[in-house]
């Protein structure tokens, strides 16, 4: 078994009002889909999701507002699973909430990083 | 009351206190000998009552003669062998009197530590359970091979090799420091977990036994929650999630061994008292920030005592396992979370979700299959009640699928 990120990318949410059912729905579905995975034993990590507040640091201190640039994607949260193949990781990603809201997910393999 | 029934009845509640003083005096290279001369003295009790009566104060009179032998141990082991623990030397040289005390407060003492010493990760978790029942709980070796399905030699055995791993390891018998109790405690929780389940689960026909290994570990826990040292929200968590389990002990069994699946129970019969215990530990247990498995568990327990079935009750176990499987994985949350699945997004849904879930050698998994599929396609639910049938090694629970499968052909 190998571990991979998936990373959830869609457009800014902020835009998109839910009503109090409405968030409750989407809460649920991705708790179904991250027990989903944890249920198949394949969950390395719930990992996190990002919140809307952001900066980026460039070289010779240059300091940009948000957490996104040019496109119109922004990273919502990232989970680590564990797959026999990217394949496989693939496969799996096919059930994610994110593509409900016409965002997509993105499978990588994960190389430990050391020291 | 005669001696006949008297001894056995003083063997379970006394065993365990003098067994307990006797290791903390002797030290953990010794348990086998406290074993022994609590042993003797039962057996000493048995020959003297028999003949000359029952004494005033039965418990007295086994304190007594205990304490004698011990001292006797104590002073030709310090003569003979100069290894005795440097405790021991002290108070004997001190008074040249050796104290065997057997008050109240060194009994709760001694045999708390002994929980410690003997949740010990560097022996068997099957060990750790089994010495637990014979020092801890006085039970006799016949009784623990019984709740093992296992026999004597083989219990013997294994008990041998842990107090040989204790003694080797040198395994001190003392409360841990208050710096260390969290990471300590989590062990012995998990002993007493598995105690509880090895009583609430087994495939043992000996119901009563069943229900005394539940009872035992109710107990344990129980003293871990009256010693302020020790009394941590997981040690509320597990004891309230014990209680709503053990709330449902005479409705899940049958009179004849057979076990009652929870929708099949006479909720008359589950234990008010015991849910309302379990509800009373469960706000315990929510002190402090830390949500343990136990408070998972023990919640979702607490949703199974509610009044039969509701959209919102499914909706929450749901959830809860979700949440469980992300704390820690285990198989049967898995497939429970399947069937909580099954209740609140329908059979077909859940059909696809238990599909991924790589479970073919559980029984479990092949009946909750066939529950599943039961009203969707009985091909496949007789094919799979068939599968856990053969799969399954309790005789009670077999007779459950045979009965489904039966009802499944008849339609």
């Amino acid at each position: 078994m190998k571990d991979f990120v998936m990373i959830y990318r869609s457009e800014p949410l902020g835009e998109i009002k839910l009503t109090p059912e409405g968030t409750m729905a989407v809460s649920k579905e991705w708790e179904n889909w991250i027990g989903g995975i944890a249920a198949q034993n394949k969950l390395v990590s719930p990992g996190a999701r990002l919140g809307n507040e952001g900066r980026t640091v460039k070289p010779g201190n240059v300091v940009t507002n948000g957490p996104y640039v040019e496109i119109k994607e922004m990273i919502g949260g990232l989970s680590i699973i564990r797959a026999e193949s990217i394949e496989e990781a693939t496969e799996m990603a096919k059930g994610c909430p994110i593509l409900n809201v016409g965002g997509n997910v993105e499978v990588r393999d994960v190389i430990p990083m050391n020291g | 009351m005669q001696e006949k029934e008297l001894i056995p009845q003083l063997y379970r509640t006394e065993f365990r206190k003098i067994a307990a003083v006797l290791c903390r005096l002797f030290g953990i290279e010794h348990i086998s000998i406290a074993e022994d001369i609590v042993g003797d003295t039962f057996l000493l009790a048995a020959e003297t009552w028999g003949l000359k009566g029952v004494p005033q104060n039965p418990a007295a009179w086994l304190y007594t003669v205990a304490k004698n032998k011990a001292k006797d141990f104590l002073k030709r082991n310090t003569i003979y062998n100069e290894k005795v623990s440097p405790a021991i030397q002290r108070t004997i040289d001190q008074s040249n009197e050796i104290e065997v005390d057997l008050s109240t407060t060194n009994i709760k003492d001694s045999q708390l530590q002994m929980m410690f010493a003997i949740c010990y990760p560097g022996i068997p978790p099957e060990s750790q359970i089994g010495l637990s029942l014979r020092i801890l709980c006085g039970f006799s070796i016949d009784e623990i091979a019984d709740a093992f399905l296992s026999n004597k030699e083989t219990i013997n055995k294994r008990l041998y090799r842990a107090k040989e791993k204790l003694k080797e390891d040198k395994v001190r018998i003392e409360m841990p420091p208050d710096s260390e109790i969290d990471k300590r405690i989590d062990n012995v929780l998990t002993t007493l977990y598995l105690l509880f389940n090895e009583g609430y689960y087994s495939s043992s026909q000996n119901t009563i036994l069943r229900k005394d290994l539940c009872l035992e570990a109710m107990r344990l826990n129980y003293m871990l929650v009256e010693n302020a040292g020790t009394n941590k929200p997981d040690v509320n968590a597990l004891l309230s999630l014990m209680c709503f389990h053990a709330s449902r002990f005479d409705a899940r069994i049958a009179p004849n061994g057979e076990l009652i699946l929870y929708e099949d129970q006479d909720t008359s019969l589950w234990n008010n008292e015991l849910i309302v215990n379990g509800e009373h530990f469960l706000n315990m247990a929510a002190r402090g920030n830390l949500i343990s498995k136990y408070h998972v568990e023990a919640a979702i327990a607490y949703w199974h005592t509610a009044e039969k079935d509701s959209p919102e009750k499914w909706e929450k176990v749901l959830s809860l396992y979700n949440r469980l499987l992300v704390i820690e994985y285990s198989p049967i949350a898995a497939l429970n979370r399947t069937y909580a699945l099954a209740k609140v997004y329908g059979n077909k849904a859940a059909i696809a979700e238990a599909e991924k879930l790589d479970l073919d050698g559980s029984h479990l998994y092949h009946s909750l299959l066939g529950e599943l599929y039961t009203g969707v396609d009985t091909k496949s639910a007789i094919k799979h009640f068939t599968m856990a049938s053969k799969l399954t090694k309790a005789a009670a629970y077999r007779k459950v699928l045979l009965k489904k499968i039966e009802k499944l052909k008849s339609k």
